[in-house]
């Protein structure tokens, strides 16, 4: 792709930009969205994503090529800049949450009108500064101004949330409070003492602290009180009972928090921390890595087991995600290069994989207003485009070859290999088997010829302002599967990022 | 020559608007008022040229009337107080053109005497924080606390008990200060703070510091409202009159906390024999301060009552700070004390628009209230959010200053507290955006519905609140910078 024309924004403002340009349509939305029409209120979130897109990828060769691209703004407090840097494993992210923006838009313009939803402004200006957080996180190249981002993601998901304001959506809110923000103020007194003991708070691959810094115990305590904040977010068992509590929003939150940020900026956590702060050796050394390597064994093989026996189809997505991010978690404990480029490329894999699924489940609520997969038998027949995208996403979860899911997948289970881990690899071949067990019963059921519930014969597909997101999302990842390069090299900068993290230890 | 006498200038002025206030009241009834307005708003431009000043060229040391140091008095303006003095001229500008629409009675003679003891409120904080005189600290304290009784009193029956209440136990704190004075007083031969400084520090006067350090924590903790000594204030805070509610709870408290910096670290000094003990007993303080003000706060339907509760907590920050000693905790402490009177001014700023609006207090009342004020909601929520310490809000910054203190102290168990303390926060503020945005809508009736959202001289107040608490928070570190030009030399 070619940027030239875009070259009168010099390099380093750009990443600025594309965090403010959805900042900027939150504080628009939110300030004009009652009173502008919809379509103009929704306009200023499609140009937003547009904007953002076109920054995030003009951004790309310069991370390929490695060249520097840092912007110290302002000193965030004394000692520490409010510094965005572009480096490889950022940009990976960034392109996947600045895709992923526009289609869950066009899809949450089709949702939300289908189903009448209220308090649609701040739904939309909540969604844009989720965005806007999400990819500060994805620049910053300090823990403080990570953290910065990490507490306005928190912050700005809430409203979504508690999007219906019932009784259950409070409910859920402060649970997701609970969490987030207790684990977030933990993770903030980590970085005070990471400061005080470091003197820097600055991203470096292969982690800045060393054991003389942090002596025995206090490594490890740090460490988990740091990498706390990234796994509560994640989802990583036993801190995940959040996010199946959050699933009361609408569907297109779900996909924002499964698929789009918050979940991902919670392994992003964890994988500038161990790999960037810690770097590993110390995460080796102080056994950090390995209890985590165990958590997110636990949480692969337990969470499997539990969406099995949900039937509602959006709780059986949600313990599908908790089990799918902890293969990141998983990948990047490994602590070999593939393993990290494979964790990385599984946000990207598993970003347009789920983000299908949740779309599908959305959209057979709307058209049908069916929950669960016990009612869904024989609908794929009446909505064969929709249910098919399900498919795909499916056997693309499991992890079957020409499928996304697979490049990552199998990148992690090298590294596996390489490290001399044989039960990680048996962890994670079951764990796709286990996936096949919980996803495709729904595929098979809505494919049954025949069809049990009369009303079906109402329905046909889903509107096509939700049909044409999920269509794209099911079909960028059966390609990036076939081409992980495609585009974007997201698989090589996801390849730079691992090799640049443990190059100083070969 | 305005240049030259700047420091007795910003208070000289509002002084003098006070003495005319009443008088002019007598011609016309919105004279008076426009003259203490605009006599605070010159003290603020005047204090802003100040900071500017103190910044180029370093302390500005001003003897009145020329009388010579020790004997005569003093004003010391240095980097710390000129930034208190633009924060208190600030808030005591937005709080008189806001407190206007609050007056129930406009008979010239009560309405006059109110502006005039709003001007006598910020001239006394203004002076306590100019002043580098122990026994003129005294006079001005007593002038704020006058003040202030008598606004706490202007707010109803209630308020009247309560201020009856604060004036027994302020006395009291008005009493040991003076007798810690006395002491120090007897013993060095001066009232000068740069003088008995350099006395103290040149022999052995142990005894009679810690005698009055006895005192003196007594007497400010009353004054601040730090745990144990706060029992007067919540009902205070709660009952005050609603117009200069903000002032009184946003700025009053941090003075006496000021003052309390000023006896400790600049004329005691850090090489004080018992100055372990000291930091120990104001650590101590303050963690039960702050456990102790949240927990109460979490138990409050009326929201007055809450952010009162809470601002037992907050001060305990700000002696935090002190309790550690660092530079970068004092500036935390500092940085607090700024920020803190912007956010606990602002949320008082809203619930008194609230209750203009629609007449409650009650949290209960509050669902769904943003629709029909979304400018007071902001700032609600990002006072809030900067109370709990979310960055990039003002309140996130002073606690990383604290806690990074801490850490270089190796007081873990403060950093603990920091973040215990600012999750309670959470719990009691994420309640009260609960109320406002999601509860189902208690039906109020609007009592001013008359265009926008409020009179435009409540939505200033608001607007400048909310300015400033991001704006505190993205700029701390040039305010920092500056306050470390003088902590740089008095921490441990």
């Amino acid at each position: 792709m070619d940027f030239n024309w875009l070259s009168w924004l010099p390099l380093e403002y750009r990443p600025l930009c594309a965090v403010l340009v959805s900042m900027i349509a939150a504080g628009l939305i939110y300030v004009l969205g009652e009173h502008i029409h919809r379509n103009l209120r929704e306009a200023i979130t499609l140009i937003a994503s547009v904007l953002k897109i076109v920054l995030v990828y003009s951004l790309i060769p310069a991370a390929l090529a490695g060249t520097e691209v840092r912007l110290e703004l302002f000193r965030i407090v004394k000692g520490v800049s409010f510094a965005l840097s572009v480096d490889p494993a950022g940009m990976v992210f960034a392109c996947v949450a600045s895709t992923l923006w526009l289609l869950t838009s066009i899809y949450s313009i089709g949702y939300m009108r289908g189903h009448g939803e209220k308090n649609q402004t701040g739904y939309f200006a909540a969604f844009a500064m989720c965005l806007s957080s999400a990819t500060g996180l994805c620049f910053a190249s300090n823990l403080l101004t990570f953290f910065v981002f990490y507490e306005i993601l928190t912050v700005s998901t809430y409203p979504l949330v508690v999007h219906y304001r019932d009784d259950e959506g409070i409910a859920s809110g402060r649970k997701y409070l609970a969490y987030t923000l207790i684990s977030g103020q933990i993770f903030f007194a980590a970085i005070v003492i990471v400061y005080s003991v470091s003197g820097t708070t600055e991203f470096t691959p292969g982690g800045f602290l060393d054991a003389k810094m942090l002596p025995a115990p206090w490594a490890l305590i740090v460490f988990f009180m740091m990498v706390g904040a990234g796994i509560v977010k994640a989802g990583v068992m036993p801190l995940h009972s959040w996010l199946p509590a959050a699933m009361v929003a609408p569907t297109p939150v779900s996909a924002l928090l499964h698929a789009v940020a918050v979940v991902k900026a919670g392994a992003f956590c964890t994988l500038r921390v161990v790999l960037y702060v810690f770097g590993p050796e110390l995460a080796k050394s102080c056994g950090g890595a390995k209890a985590l390597a165990w958590m997110a064994v636990f949480t692969i093989i337990v969470s499997s087991f539990i969406a099995m026996r949900k039937t509602n189809l959006k709780a059986r997505l949600a313990f599908s995600t908790v089990g799918q991010l902890s293969y990141i978690v998983l990948g990047i404990c490994i602590l070999t290069p593939f393993s990290t480029a494979g964790a990385l490329y599984h946000i990207v894999a598993h970003a347009f994989m789920k983000i299908t699924l949740f779309m599908v489940a959305g959209a057979v609520f709307v058209t049908t207003h069916k929950k669960d997969i016990t009612e869904m038998v024989g609908i794929g027949r009446r909505m064969p485009f929709t249910m098919g995208a399900f498919a795909l996403a499916s056997i693309g979860i499991a992890g079957f070859p020409f499928f996304a899911g697979f490049v990552s997948k199998a990148n992690i289970i090298f590294g596996a290999v390489e490290a001399g881990q044989p039960l990680y690899v048996a962890t994670l071949i079951a764990s796709a088997l286990l996936a096949l067990a919980y996803l495709m019963p729904v595929v098979l059921v809505s494919f049954k010829k025949e069809v049990e519930n009369p009303e079906f014969m109402e329905f046909g597909e889903a509107d096509l302002r939700m049909l044409l997101p999920l269509l794209m999302a099911a079909i960028l990842s059966v390609l990036l599967g076939i081409w992980p390069n495609m585009g974007l090299h997201l698989f090589d900068l996801s390849l730079m990022a691992g090799n640049s993290i443990f190059q100083p230890l070969m | 020559m305005i240049e030259n006498n700047l420091p007795v200038l910003i208070i000289i002025v509002p002084l003098c608007a006070a003495l005319l206030c009443l008088l002019l009241t007598g011609i016309n009834r919105h004279l008076g008022r426009a003259v203490v307005v605009l006599a605070v708003l010159a003290s603020l431009v005047m204090s802003v040229m100040q900071l500017g000043l103190v910044i180029k060229n370093g302390p500005i040391h001003y003897a009145i009337g020329n009388y010579k140091v020790p004997f005569g008095i003093e004003f010391v303006i240095d980097s710390l107080n000129a930034v208190i003095i633009v924060m208190i001229s600030t808030i005591g500008f937005i709080s008189a053109v806001y407190a206007d629409h609050f007056v129930t009675d406009r008979r010239p003679l009560l309405h006059g005497a109110y502006n005039t003891i709003i001007a006598l409120l910020i001239t006394g904080l203004l002076g306590m924080a100019s002043t580098g005189d122990v026994f003129n600290l005294y006079v001005f304290l007593e002038i704020t606390s006058l003040s202030a009784y008598c606004l706490i009193a202007l707010g109803g029956s209630r308020g009247i008990v309560s201020a009856y209440r604060y004036m027994l136990v302020g006395t009291i704190a008005a009493t040991f200060y003076l007798v810690a004075a006395a002491l120090l007083y007897g013993a060095t031969g001066t009232l000068n703070m740069d003088d008995m400084a350099k006395i103290l520090s040149s022999g052995d006067y142990d005894t009679v510091m810690l005698l009055s350090m006895c005192f003196l924590i007594p007497a400010f903790g009353i004054k601040m409202a730090l745990f144990p000594f706060h029992g007067w204030q919540p009902s205070a805070y709660t009952h005050a009159e609603a117009g200069t509610r903000p002032l009184i709870t946003g700025v009053m408290g941090k003075l006496p906390a000021y003052a309390m910096f000023r006896f400790f670290y600049c004329i005691f000094g850090t090489d004080f024999r018992y100055v372990r003990y000291l930091m120990l007993a104001l650590g101590v303080f303050s963690v039960c301060s702050m456990l102790y003000g949240s927990l109460m706060a979490m138990w409050q339907n009326d929201i007055r009552k809450m952010l009162a509760y809470s601002s037992v907590a907050q001060i305990g920050y700000i002696s935090l700070g002190f309790a550690i000693g660092t530079p970068i905790a004092l500036a935390g402490s500092f940085l607090h004390m700024i920020g803190h009177a912007f956010m606990k001014g602002g949320l008082f700023f809203c619930t008194g628009a609230i209750r203009y609006k629609f007449g409650t207090t009650d949290l209960n009342d509050f669902g769904r209230i943003y629709k029909k004020m979304p400018l007071t909601c902001g700032l609600l929520t990002v006072a809030a959010l900067s109370m709990i310490g979310i960055p990039p809000t003002a309140g996130f910054f002073s606690k990383w200053y604290l806690a990074s203190g801490a850490a270089d102290q190796h007081y873990w168990i403060y950093i603990a507290v920091l973040v215990i303390s600012s999750l309670l926060n959470a719990v009691y503020f994420f309640k009260l955006i609960e109320k406002v945005f999601i509860n189902e809508d208690a039906g109020l009736k609007d009592k001013w519905s008359r265009g926008p959202e409020l009179p435009l001289t409540m939505l200033i107040p608001i607007v400048v609140c909310f300015v400033a608490i991001l704006g505190i928070g993205l700029f701390n570190a040039k305010i920092v910078d500056v306050l470390l030009l003088t902590l740089g030399e008095v921490g441990l």
